[in-house]
Order: structure tokens, then C-alpha cells, then sequence
């Protein structure tokens, strides 16, 4: 057996490199990418816990997550659309609107 | 080396492999491909880790629907290549000593040996599915009928913002 070690230090370096890509990314599409990349890491942290402990209800919080998840994907997808059309950019330079 | 503990480097490679290709790719659909392979690869590791359930709603619905409406948008919007900017002289020094940091500290928050977790992990769960959907409709049903809330809520929040302003 894998030990639960493992499934969790790759957590940890899949959530890392998608704080990375978070803050380095300029694209929206590919910052929106990334959280989902993050969501994905903790959803392996938690099946990992609950296989370490035998019991399923880390499998049951994952569902809750995708289904968050799936619910963000249809709404971000959807300002971006606005951005997109209002902007003319994808850029993320360009929306600082609630920059100081 | 058992090849349980092969498999599970193969599909860890894959996944950090896939999820480095997302950030150093520059056009967002090549971004988008790499994200598939590393939802792809997740869903083995849940196959390996006998949580057969979430590893087909993994494929289901992240790396078919999520995805493919990601693809779709970038398809729409004709997405480029990124532009480039600048990187602040903070950034380009500091970046990457805090990413390892963050992925270190996080690293060695979760593999707490003294945590009370076993250090080896456990059989398979047996029947995981069939506790999930009991405790789905019985310990979580008030949160899994506020889920469909959620779901209604974003799809009238989708199109209220894709629809055009009519005058």
C-alpha cells in the first residue's frame, strides 16, 4: 500500500503550483484554471485522509467540493464572457478597477 | 518497489508534470489540456486509493464538463498566447523561495506524524459507495439539498450575466 504521506505531499505540491500559477498567470481564463487546479489538491487531501482513517466521509466532502466547483465554473465562465465583451481583453492588467 | 507504489509515482509524475505544464504553457488551451491530464491522473490515484465513486465523478464531471466548458469559452473568446508583463523585482527575486516555502509548510502542516492519522494507509473501505449515498441522504441531507440551491442559483447567476442588454 501507498503510504498516505505520499498523497499528501503531492497535495501539497499540486496546491503550491497552483497558488504559482495563480499569481504569475496574466491570462483570466488560465487564474480561473489554476483555482480549479487548487480545488483539485485539496479534493486529494481528503480522499487521502479518508482512506487513512476508513471512513468515507472525506469521500462525501469531495462531492460537495466538485459540485461547488462545477457551480463556480458556470458562473466565472459567465463574467468572463462580460469581461471579454465589455474590455476587449483577456488580460488581467487590464480589470483593475478596484485597484488602489 | 510493489507495483502499487509504482503506479502511484507513474500517476504522481503525471499529475505534477501536468499541473508544471499549466503554469510554464503560454496560450490557455494548452493550459487547459494540461489541467485535463492532471484531473485525469487524479482519478487514478482515487481509483488506487479504492474510492472508485469520486475517481468516475472526477472524470465525469471535471475533466468532461468543467473542462469542456473551459474549452469552450476559450474556443469562444478566441483566447491568444498571454501577454507578457513585467515581473516586479520582488516577484522575480522572492517568487519562488515563497511558492517552495507555501508547499513546504503546507507539506509539513498536513504530514504531522503525530497527527493520529495511521503512517500507512488502510485496506479499501469496503461498499464506499454504497455508505456514501446512505450518508448523502441521511447524515448530509441538509447540505446535499442545499447543493441544488447552489446549482439553481449559478445557472440563473450564468445567464443573467451571458445574456445581452436589451435596450
Amino acid at each position: 500500500m501507498v503510504p498516505t504521506h505520499y498523497y499528501l505531499i503531492l497535495s501539497a505540491i499540486l496546491f503550491g503550483l497552483g497558488a504559482v500559477a495563480f499569481v504569475v498567470k496574466r491570462n483570466i481564463i488560465t487564474i480561473f484554471m489554476s483555482i480549479e487546479l487548487m480545488l483539485n489538491a485539496v479534493n486529494l487531501a481528503f480522499v487521502a485522509f479518508s482512506q487513512a482513517f476508513g471512513r468515507v466521509e472525506g469521500q462525501v466532502f469531495v462531492l460537495f467540493v466538485i459540485v461547488v466547483a462545477a457551480a463556480e465554473a458556470a458562473v466565472g465562465l459567465g463574467i468572463i464572457i462580460l469581461i471579454q465583451r465589455n474590455r476587449q481583453s483577456l488580460n488581467i492588467e487590464k480589470v483593475s478597477l478596484l485597484k488602489l | 518497489m510493489s507495483p502499487v507504489l509504482l503506479i502511484f509515482f507513474v500517476l504522481a509524475g503525471l499529475a505534477v508534470l501536468g499541473a508544471l505544464s499549466l503554469v510554464l504553457q503560454k496560450h490557455p488551451i494548452h493550459s487547459a489540456l494540461s489541467l485535463i491530464v492532471v484531473m485525469v491522473s487524479l482519478a487514478g490515484l482515487y481509483l488506487l486509493m479504492g474510492a472508485e465513486f469520486v475517481a468516475m465523478v472526477q472524470i465525469i464531471v471535471y475533466g468532461g464538463a468543467i473542462m469542456v466548458l473551459f474549452i469552450f469559452v476559450i474556443m469562444l473568446l478566441n483566447a491568444g498566447e498571454e501577454e507578457h508583463t513585467d515581473l516586479s523585482k520582488l516577484a522575480k527575486f522572492a517568487g519562488l523561495p515563497l511558492a517552495l516555502a507555501l508547499t513546504a509548510s503546507l507539506a509539513a502542516l498536513v504530514v504531522k506524524p503525530d497527527a493520529g492519522a495511521p503512517a500507512a494507509s488502510q485496506a479499501f473501505i469496503p461498499n464506499a459507495t454504497n455508505q456514501i449515498s446512505s450518508m448523502l441522504f441521511k447524515e448530509f441531507v441538509y447540505p446535499f439539498e442545499l447543493t441544488s440551491f447552489l446549482i439553481l442559483i449559478a445557472i440563473i447567476g450564468a445567464l443573467v450575466l451571458a445574456q445581452r442588454e436589451k435596450k
